[in-house]
């Protein structure tokens, strides 16, 4: 769906998303990382169990919410890559302690 | 005398205690409109920490502890009806609830108390028990270190309060009753045996009128020939995000939602009509509630706020009847949750009939009619 412009440079560091391994470039966020990857759904509602994705991408809609190394409810669309990070999609309320 | 005036049953206040009474009065078939502020009111209905508590209530009334005993035993019908009635789960549960001690010391204060509070006269009987930190862990898994015991009462529960209000307001609506909000009373004048009310929409004529204005009672009641000696006191809470079910007992000051949230409360604090939330008190609530449970420590808060307690000189409710002017009752708790399956089933049929019974005496505001001393 989404694709990077031309001169966008190359992708050099990677992340894992639910385990996958998924490359992403320096200053991205997380939200644009998994977009660029062809993955669209990032949780799923905590009210409805409806599938949801990032929106806004400026940290205002909440839409984006995923486990970022091992903490939930992080705003995928603010948080920035780094090498290694382990980001897992959420089903559902946050879990207690996680 | 009734069928001249452009209402039955005035109630003055639509908040928990307004409503649970105008619903219970329009079941039993009763001509009832309630007036009420607007969205600027004082609403303790909208800001409490909806348990539905026993423990721990009485100590100086035991009446009071009965009273809240039979509206906890009665609160699961009162459920089913407001259910049945709107389709509106207010989710009330009774898992029964706990008080927990953080040190040896806080759990022997609060075993007296409880001493205390059995050892009167007259007082209901139920049951409740000391548990230690070992059977603790098998009920509440999650408890942090600082957690030495606690007091654990089978009839404690919790309800979602926002729904409860809208679920009276419902069902009172579906049965006839008239909503009339931004209609603060301003003046109540009793006239040949009957209320004329001034309030912001104009004047209404009242055959009896039920005060149950929160704090605004104190202002009220005197017009009546009731004295309504209420304060504000003010309690804060933190709520965090929605968190998968972790909890499954009200903890007195720590419960989760049916939605998941967690709630963490409540201070107490004479701040008169002041309802602004405060770093310190917050701060003192998120430290006691990550003591109990450390893992709380991760939860992100979304929300806070204050609201203003109903409060008596000794803490109990007041249910009163004038003298002066019969048809005049006064009610006022802060307990609005708690007491609203007493409220709505016991209480209603009591005014309809239009006399409080004799065991009531001990909540009347004559007690607070004592000299001082020379």
């Amino acid at each position: 769906m989404f694709k990077r412009l031309p001169d966008s440079g190359a992708e050099s560091l990677t992340i894992t998303v639910d385990g996958a391994r998924i490359a992403a470039r320096e200053g991205d966020s997380v939200a644009a990382a998994l977009l660029a990857s062809g993955r669209v759904v990032c949780r799923a509602s905590a009210v409805s169990d409806a599938p949801r994705s990032p929106y806004c991408m400026m940290g205002v809609c909440f839409e984006c919410l995923m486990t970022i190394d091992g903490i939930g409810n992080r705003q995928a669309c603010l948080v920035r890559v780094a090498e290694g990070m382990r980001v897992e999609t959420q089903s559902g309320a946050r879990e207690f302690g996680r | 005398m009734d069928a001249k005036h452009e209402t039955e049953f005035a109630v003055i206040g639509g908040g928990l205690v307004g409503t649970a009474i105008g619903w219970g009065l329009a079941r039993l078939g009763k001509r009832v409109t309630i007036l009420d502020e607007g969205d600027v009111a004082f609403r303790a209905s909208r800001g409490n920490f909806a348990l539905v508590w026993v423990q721990s209530k009485g100590l100086g009334m035991p009446r009071y502890a009965a009273w809240t005993k039979l509206s906890s035993d009665t609160w699961a019908g009162l459920a089913e009806s407001l259910e049945g009635e709107t389709a509106i789960d207010v989710h009330f549960r009774r898992p029964g609830g706990f008080n927990l001690a953080l040190g040896e010391e806080e759990l022997e204060r609060k075993m007296l108390q409880l001493k205390r509070l059995h050892n009167q006269p007259n007082m209901v009987s139920y049951g409740y028990e000391v548990v230690d930190r070992a059977r603790l862990q098998t009920m509440l898994p999650e408890i942090g270190p600082d957690v030495v015991g606690g007091i654990y009462c089978p009839l404690d529960g919790h309800t979602n309060a926002l729904k409860l209000l809208r679920a009276f307001h419902t069902g009172f609506a579906r049965l006839g009753g008239v909503y009339r909000p931004a209609n603060a009373v301003e003046r109540i004048v009793p006239e040949s045996g009957a209320f004329r009310i001034d309030h912001g929409g104009g004047v209404m004529m009242a055959g009896r009128v039920i005060l149950a204005a929160g704090n605004g009672n104190a202002r009220l009641a005197p017009m009546l020939g009731l004295n309504a000696a209420v304060r504000p006191q003010r309690g804060q809470i933190v709520v965090t995000e929605r968190l998968k079910p972790f909890l499954n007992h009200p903890v007195m000051t720590i419960r989760q939602t049916d939605e998941g949230s967690v709630m963490l409360g409540d201070s107490l604090e004479e701040a008169g009509f002041d309802d602004t939330v405060g770093m310190g008190v917050i701060s003192t609530i998120a430290e006691r509630a990550t003591r109990i449970f450390p893992l709380l420590g991760r939860a992100n808060v979304v929300r806070s706020w204050a609201a203003l307690r109903v409060m008596t000189k000794d803490g109990f409710p007041i249910y009163d009847q004038s003298r002066a002017y019969p048809g005049a009752f006064l009610t006022t708790c802060h307990s609005g949750v708690t007491l609203a399956a007493a409220h709505a089933l016991n209480l209603a049929p009591m005014l309809a009939a239009g006399v409080l019974p004799e065991d009531f005496a001990p909540f009347s505001a004559r007690r607070f009619d004592v000299q001082a001393a020379a």
